[in-house]
């Protein structure tokens, strides 16, 4: 579940997880309303952002509370939580107390927790969100492995586009308490429902247009200039209606203007502002009357730009989506 | 530099001139020999006798706390865990009990379970005179119960502070691992409260321990604690020698748990965040809850009986209601020498803790700035400023009479001789209010404020005592509290000119007769009203669970 801060999926889990009361509606699992059930009959794991790793046990005290109160024989509790250790990279550290513990080596004790009592579903709440982002990127990969092998049924919170990308297999879109949009990551940054989940999804070259012509070859009209679109005009759009035109800044090409006239396909341009980013450089273009910003792979030609030069963008019909 | 060095040889100097001197001075001729046993010691722990003293002291300050820990564990989780309409009100009247008076308490559960009580009047109007009577006094079962009723609140202040600031992710994570309510209490809600628990037994238990008044006017001739068989030695027995020996052997156990206490303490200092406590109400309201809720308003209602009793007795008269005692209060139908119109000895009272709060607001905060300095030994430091708390009253007083009536501090015949005993005993509750708050102001602000040009005293002005402001208010109520109410050092340092109403109450117990008793009632009712109304009306302005314990 990715959204803003306050858009509701921290709710929604806590609802889930019984947690808190339903004003209306129902909870269903497997087909089952949980309306009745205890939190702590329900099956279901929760993973706190804060993590609340219980401070007077130590790490196997943690990992094994579940299964304690499963009521689980104390071999098949020892067998299971060095089995989990094992899994979350952690074997051996049964014995520390939990302040003792790096933030990832936390954070991945409080997921073999949650995993420990093999719950029919398992919500993590922004799990990664304490953490600096060269280790948040290397867990996320690590908890996506983890989550796929055990084959746990995982609902994940996050308000981090990459974070998303990176562990989901389909994401739900939330605003205001409500979904907004709900696919494959793919498909979410194909065709994003609004202009909040295309900014969500980091998508910043987003500018208002008028469309020209429905039949045909369509174009549109906007700040930058007349653009050809190659996919699908938006449903209920007609010949001059106002749409939102995304333009995806890794789909455009920038060369160095050669000089003369300008490509039929092609756009002129000036260069306002050029910021290094290791792999690519980000460049800001001045267009007709707007803006575009573009991401430039380093090896690319067009990389060698300064600012205030004049350039040629070429922007090809895959590279500009509609939006109602 | 010279204002930090004030700062530290102003509460050390008031120690050593008022706390230390005068217990130099009487242990002195406790064990100077003269008309005294040269080896006091041997007599105290040769003696079945007082070896049964101590012991007896020991056992029923233990059956005391866990009495208490008991009675306060559910109004502490009231608290901390649940938002209800009056909540505000409900925790000013659970903190009453204990700044009142011991001798209050005691006429309390006179009032409520005495031969005349409020129970047995109600069983004989329903039984007739031949029917069930609740007869405890003067048996170790309504010592307890005072103990319980006068001591619950440090209890419920101390844990229901902590434990609001308990993070619900705990009980919250122990419930999706498949833990029910008890389950989750005993697993991980209980194991995480130990530090506050362990500290307010502590507390406790020395309160007990060095338990008077109750002990005093409930316990009859049968029961003695250490305090009062040190006061029976020192008035009614002279005998100085057995009675130093027996402060020392008192003030060995409390500085022993006061260490302990102090220790406990400074590790489980949490910084202060002075961000509003998450919202850690339940969100479901069930039947259960409901019901859960209800028994514990009901016993926190029964637990504050005695003074409910204390205000009907002290206005019924021959059967009926009538302000009888009041009036006989004010009339001196004796013609006693010793008569002492009440509203001076009010007046007396309410200007001796004034005084006593001023007093103890300075020292008690100088102390608290000296402690949290010193860091890593500041449990140490801590418990000896605490140390005045574990003290025998009465040895103190008798302390304060035989060094103070000549040079080098000459206080015969004055009022301040009085004034600073309340101090004495009134500053530590000052440290304790405001020592937390010291411990959680974030360093940085101190720093910011120094780098943007501001020198220490502005610093102080600027920063620091608007932060400390409510503690300090905090701190002031508990020191007049104090004072209203103290009675052991009191009893030997009144003379007729300046008696307090504690002491009032007491000479009125100890004359037979029922108009006495009714007045020794109407007087602990208008002490009872003094307090509250000082206390309730200071309530409004404190922190949530800042300062106090």
């Amino acid at each position: 579940m990715l959204g803003p801060s306050g858009c509701g999926k921290s709710t929604l889990l806590r609802l889930i997880s019984g947690l808190e009361t339903l004003d209306s509606g129902a909870v269903l699992f497997d087909g089952k309303s949980q309306e009745a059930v205890a939190p702590h009959m329900r099956g279901f794991g929760l993973m706190f952002q804060d993590l609340a790793l219980f401070p007077h046990m130590d790490v196997q005290g943690n990992v094994g509370f579940g299964m304690r109160m499963q009521r689980r024989s104390s071999d098949a509790i020892h067998r299971r939580v060095d089995e989990l250790l094992e899994l979350v990279g952690l074997a051996g550290y049964g014995r520390r107390k939990v302040h003792e513990l790096s933030g990832g080596e936390r954070q991945r004790v409080a997921l073999a927790r949650s995993l420990a009592p093999e719950p029919k579903l398992l919500m993590l709440d922004e799990p990664l969100g304490s953490l600096d982002r060269v280790l948040r990127e290397s867990l996320q990969v690590q908890v996506r492995s983890i989550l796929k092998e055990v084959g746990v049924t995982a609902i994940y919170v996050t308000h981090d586009k990459d974070e998303a990308f990176a562990i989901a297999d389909a994401i739900v879109f939330m605003d205001g308490g409500l979904v907004v949009q709900a696919g494959t990551p793919e498909a979410l940054f194909r065709a994003p429902a609004s202009e909040l989940v295309a900014r969500s999804l980091g998508m910043r070259n987003i500018l208002p247009g008028r469309l020209v012509q429905a039949e045909g070859v369509a174009q549109v009209e906007c700040a930058i200039g007349m653009l050809a679109i190659g996919g699908g005009v938006p449903v209920g759009v007609s010949s001059g209606g106002d749409v939102l035109v995304l333009i995806d800044e890794r789909g455009v090409t920038v060369t160095i203007a050669q000089g003369g006239e300008v490509p039929a396909d092609a756009l002129a341009g000036v260069v306002v502002a050029r910021e290094f980013r290791g792999g690519e450089s980000e460049l800001r273009v001045r267009v007709g009357n707007g803006e575009l910003i573009c991401a430039v792979a380093q090896r690319d030609a067009g990389a060698d730009v300064e600012v205030g030069d004049d350039v040629t963008v070429v922007l090809p019909l895959g590279a500009v989506t509609l939006l109602r | 530099m010279t204002a930090n060095r004030l700062l530290v040889i102003g509460p050390v100097a008031f120690l050593a001139a008022f706390f230390l001197y005068p217990l130099a001075a009487i242990l002195g001729r406790s064990f100077g020999g003269g008309e005294f046993s040269p080896d006091p010691f041997g007599v105290v722990l040769g003696d079945p006798y007082y070896l049964g003293r101590i012991w007896f002291t020991v056992w029923q300050a233990a059956v005391s706390t866990v009495l208490t820990l008991i009675v306060g564990l559910p109004v502490a989780y009231l608290f901390a865990r649940h938002e209800f309409p009056g909540k505000t009100v409900l925790k000013a009247l659970t903190t009453l009990p204990f700044i009142m008076p011991t001798i209050v308490v005691a006429m309390g559960f006179i009032a409520l379970l005495g031969p005349q009580g409020l129970v047995n009047t109600a069983l004989t109007g329903v039984f007739g005179d031949g029917g069930p009577q609740v007869r405890v006094t003067n048996t170790l079962t309504i010592i307890f119960m005072a103990h319980a009723f006068y001591n619950y609140a440090i209890v419920v202040r101390i844990v229901s502070a902590f434990w609001s600031n308990l993070s619900p992710r705990f009980g919250e994570s122990a419930a999706m691992l498949g833990a029910g309510r008890i389950r989750t209490f005993t697993h991980v809600t209980l194991p995480l409260l130990m530090p506050s628990l362990l500290s307010s037994a502590v507390l406790v238990f020395v309160f007990s321990f060095t338990s008077f008044g109750v002990v005093l006017v409930l316990g009859g001739p049968r029961f003695a604690t250490l305090e009062v068989s040190i006061y029976e030695l020192t008035v009614k027995l002279f005998r100085l020698d057995v009675a130093g020996a027996l402060a020392l052997v008192q003030l060995a156990f409390t500085s022993a748990f006061l260490l302990v206490y102090t220790r406990l303490q400074a590790q489980s200092a949490v910084p202060i965040t002075f961000v509003p406590v998450d919202a850690v109400t339940r969100q479901r309201r069930g039947f259960r809850d409901v019901a859960v809720l209800a028994a514990i308003v009901v016993g926190l209602l029964v637990v504050l009986s005695p003074l409910v009793a204390l205000v009907e007795r002290a206005v019924s008269s021959g059967g009926g209601y009538s302000l009888t005692h009041f009036v006989g209060l004010f009339t001196d139908d004796r013609g006693s020498y010793f008569y002492l119109s009440p509203l001076m000895v009010i007046w007396n009272s309410i200007r001796f803790a004034l005084a006593s709060m001023v007093i103890a607001l300075a020292v008690g905060t100088a102390a608290s700035y000296v402690i949290v300095r010193r860091r890593g030994r500041s449990g140490v430091v801590d418990a000896l400023f605490m140390a005045p708390l574990g003290v025998s009253a009465v040895t103190l007083g008798f302390g304060f009479l035989v060094a103070f009536n000549r040079a080098p501090i000459d206080l015969r015949g004055s009022w301040l001789i009085l004034v600073i005993a309340h101090s004495l005993v009134a500053y530590p509750f000052v440290i304790r209010s405001v020592l937390p708050v010291l411990r959680g102001m974030p360093p940085h602000l101190k720093e910011s404020a120094a780098l943007l040009g501001a020198n220490p005293l502005n610093v102080f002005v600027h920063v620091e005592l608007p932060i400390i402001a409510r503690a300090l208010l905090v701190g002031a109520t508990f020191a007049f509290a104090v004072s209203m109410g103290e009675f052991g050092a009191s009893l030997l340092l009144v003379r007729p000119e300046f008696t307090t109403i504690p002491v009032a109450i007491f000479r009125l117990l100890g004359q037979p007769g029922e108009s006495n008793l009714g007045q020794a009632l109407a007087m602990s009712t208008l002490l009872m009203a003094v307090v509250t109304v000082g206390f309730v009306a200071i309530e409004r302005f404190r922190y949530r669970n800042v300062g106090g314990f």
